[in-house]
């Protein structure tokens, strides 16, 4: 492979690196070492599939959307569903990887940060078949949106922590982690949840998540006998984005990523950090980010938690910079609409996260001839979203 | 004109005492009266913190003052200007700026040391800019004389002599794992810790993070060059707050933080 990222000082062309306490970069520097001879251990790796399979039900299908694609009347829809996934999300596919990693290295406590709370609900989970006591950083305001997964979490054995500092949702999470990581470094380790945070992490997450990419390119080509002609993933912190292009960045394939406009780009309330956000660091990683002049993190907004982060990864900093991979954005009531469709048409009530994705097919395969074909990355599945719909869809429908 | 102020601050014997204060907690105003006092009772480096929305490295003592400070539209180009203030009212100390990197990437190194220049500024510490990420700006600043201060922490294990060897200014050691705030018990290998790290550093070496008494102080003083305490005098300007907001209790309470200050380091 040509595309050799990240280098050895962690970065991603300018993005990436370490922006970290000193306090931390010893377990940074160790977790670095850790991973790449875990990933060059046939056993380990060995391991690591055969829990994707057993576990978590891997392969994922590769779904032809077949009434979607006559609804549009263009390009054909092929879903990655990642929905399938044991917990109902492609989270896991990184939580078995890094509580493998862990208890590789010695370490029996485990903590994470969530904001919807899948990748808590991921984490607690793998806690729970390892043997690893987890503790979980979640926002005030987090916890009072998912009481649902709050809830999963303390049924697999989690302690779920809330977090009352800042805006009180995944950003802080994400600051209190770190900062409880900080005190307990000897014993603990940091199971991140996206490709963000500081090197090695954006690496490791990318690496246990493009087992997505990997079977979906298998897939597709055992199917059709050629490539797609485009692939779109949405993009929080953008791990299954991450996950789904890796294995193609030096394909003959349109790579497109997809954030969250909330209320709109040229409102304040929206997440779309790759389109509206300037450079910056957050949480370790010299990235993209929503600030102010000054340097101050601002909030962002999207009707999907799994959106609403004020960051992204840094290696999505560099694809958009490379122009490898474009970033476009969907509102709230775009991807509600997908969402609708998508349940409707083909009985898959997809996240709403995954949604985001899934409008901007639509979009495109209009644009496109019935010969040609979409892959989308279907994230995750609806369900942890049916309190947040019967609140948006009920009110439409009550007006 | 070369800056020589934190070359010529370790004196033979003496223990550096080196206060951390939040700028525009909770007013600009108070910050300048309140740096005038440090030096009068004995500070001999300030730490002007630069509030930051996500202070990594903080605990909330002053995560929360930091609210106040950017609630008063404090920011790192304001901060800087504050110390022209200082200086304009006799502070004679040198002073390091304490700010999280963003803000600093964001004004751009290259205008952040221009501000220093200018507003008189001996130094500057960035918590979450280890020494792998700061080698160019690091560099700059020593030729300016301005030192990027390094931090090493009970964890920089075989990390330590390379940090040290390269500190200048002063060298700030993390007393203990975890975030900035009062706290008990530091490392239990605080004293080897200290001895490895004097062993390497040429400059001055200062500990951190969780003093916040005169007892604490006592039992470190041998083994270090410097103090720093920042959370347990924010935590009394916190407890305060309203009383400093109020020109005619403001006084009373400068005067408080005095007393506690000399009980603290006599």
């Amino acid at each position: 492979m040509k595309y050799q990222f990240p280098d050895e000082n962690g970065r991603f062309g300018e993005f990436g690196g370490k922006f970290v306490p000193e306090t931390l970069m010893y377990a940074l520097n160790e977790l670095q070492e850790a991973f790449k001879e875990a990933m060059s251990d046939e056993v380990f790796k060995k391991e690591y599939i055969e829990q994707l399979k057993l576990y978590s039900g891997r392969p994922t299908a590769l779904t032809y959307a077949e009434n979607v694609t006559h609804h549009f009347q263009g390009a054909k829809i092929y879903l990655k569903r990642e929905d399938l996934n044991h917990t109902g999300a492609h989270k896991i596919n990184n939580a078995i990887g890094q509580a493998l990693l862990a208890k590789r290295m010695g370490k029996k406590k485990i903590i994470a940060e969530t904001g919807a709370g899948q990748h808590g609900v991921a984490a607690a989970t793998v806690a729970a078949k390892f043997g690893l006591q987890c503790k979980i950083f979640m926002g005030e305001k987090d916890i009072e949106r998912q009481r649902l997964n709050v809830f999963r979490m303390e049924l697999l054995g989690a302690e779920v922590i809330p977090v009352s500092s800042g805006s009180r949702t995944l950003k802080d999470a994400t600051n209190e982690a770190i900062r409880y990581w900080v005190t307990n470094v000897t014993d603990t380790f940091y199971l991140i949840g996206s490709v963000v945070g500081p090197h090695p992490y954006p690496q490791i997450v990318r690496d246990f998540q493009r087992v997505i990419g990997d079977e979906a390119k298998q897939q597709f080509l055992s199917l059709k006998g050629e490539l797609p002609n485009e692939i779109i993933a949405c993009v929080g912190g953008g791990s299954n984005a991450m996950g789904m292009f890796y294995p193609f960045i030096e394909d003959k394939v349109n790579l497109t990523g997809v954030e969250a406009a909330g209320r709109g780009v040229d409102t304040n309330l929206h997440a779309a950090t790759l389109t509206k956000g300037t450079k910056g660091v957050i949480h370790g990683s010299l990235t993209y980010l929503l600030q102010t002049e000054d340097g101050q993190i601002i909030e962002p907004h999207s009707i999907s938690a799994g959106l609403d982060y004020p960051g992204v990864g840094p290696e999505h900093a560099h694809l958009k910079d490379i122009g490898r991979v474009s970033y476009e954005s969907v509102t709230d009531d775009e991807a509600i609409e997908a969402l609708q469709l998508l349940s409707r048409l083909e009985g898959i009530i997809p996240a709403i996260e995954s949604a985001h994705a899934l409008a901007q097919a639509f979009k495109k395969a209009t644009s496109l001839s019935p010969d040609q074909s979409i892959l989308v990355c279907l994230s995750g599945r609806g369900d942890k979203d049916v309190h947040t719909l019967m609140n948006t869809i009920g009110g439409v429908a009550n007006e | 004109m070369s800056n020589t102020r934190l070359q010529t601050i370790k004196k033979a014997d003496e223990t550096l005492f080196i206060p951390f204060i939040m700028a525009g907690d909770p007013t600009p105003e108070f910050t300048v009266e309140l740096a005038l006092l440090l030096e009068e009772v004995g500070a001999n480096i300030l730490e002007l913190g630069v509030p930051y929305s996500d202070p990594l490295a903080d605990g909330p003592v002053i995560q929360r003052a930091a609210l106040r400070a950017l609630e008063h539209g404090m920011s790192l180009k304001k901060a800087i200007e504050l110390v022209s203030q200082m200086r304009n009212r006799g502070l004679t100390i040198p002073v390091i700026i304490f700010t999280y990197y963003n803000p600093v990437l964001q004004l751009g190194e290259e205008n952040v040391l221009g501000l220093m220049k200018e507003h008189d500024i001996d130094g500057i510490l960035i918590p979450d800019l280890p020494y792998e990420e700061s080698r160019l700006f690091a560099k700059r600043c020593d030729d300016e004389s301005r030192p990027l201060i390094s931090l090493v922490a009970p964890t920089s294990n075989q990390r330590i002599e390379q940090i040290a060897t390269s500190a200048n200014g002063f060298l700030y050691c993390v007393s203990s794992l975890g975030v900035t705030g009062v706290r008990n018990n530091f490392d239990e290998n605080i004293y080897e810790f200290l001895q490895e790290v004097k062993k390497h550093s040429k400059a001055p070496v200062a500990v951190g993070f969780g003093i916040s008494s005169s007892e604490q102080i006592k039992q470190l003083k041998p083994y270090c060059d410097g103090i720093i305490v920042g959370s347990a005098l924010v935590k009394m300007i916190e407890s305060k707050n309203t009383e400093i907001l109020n020109n005619e209790t403001r006084r009373k309470v400068l005067l408080d933080i005095k007393t506690f200050v000399q009980s603290l380091i006599s």
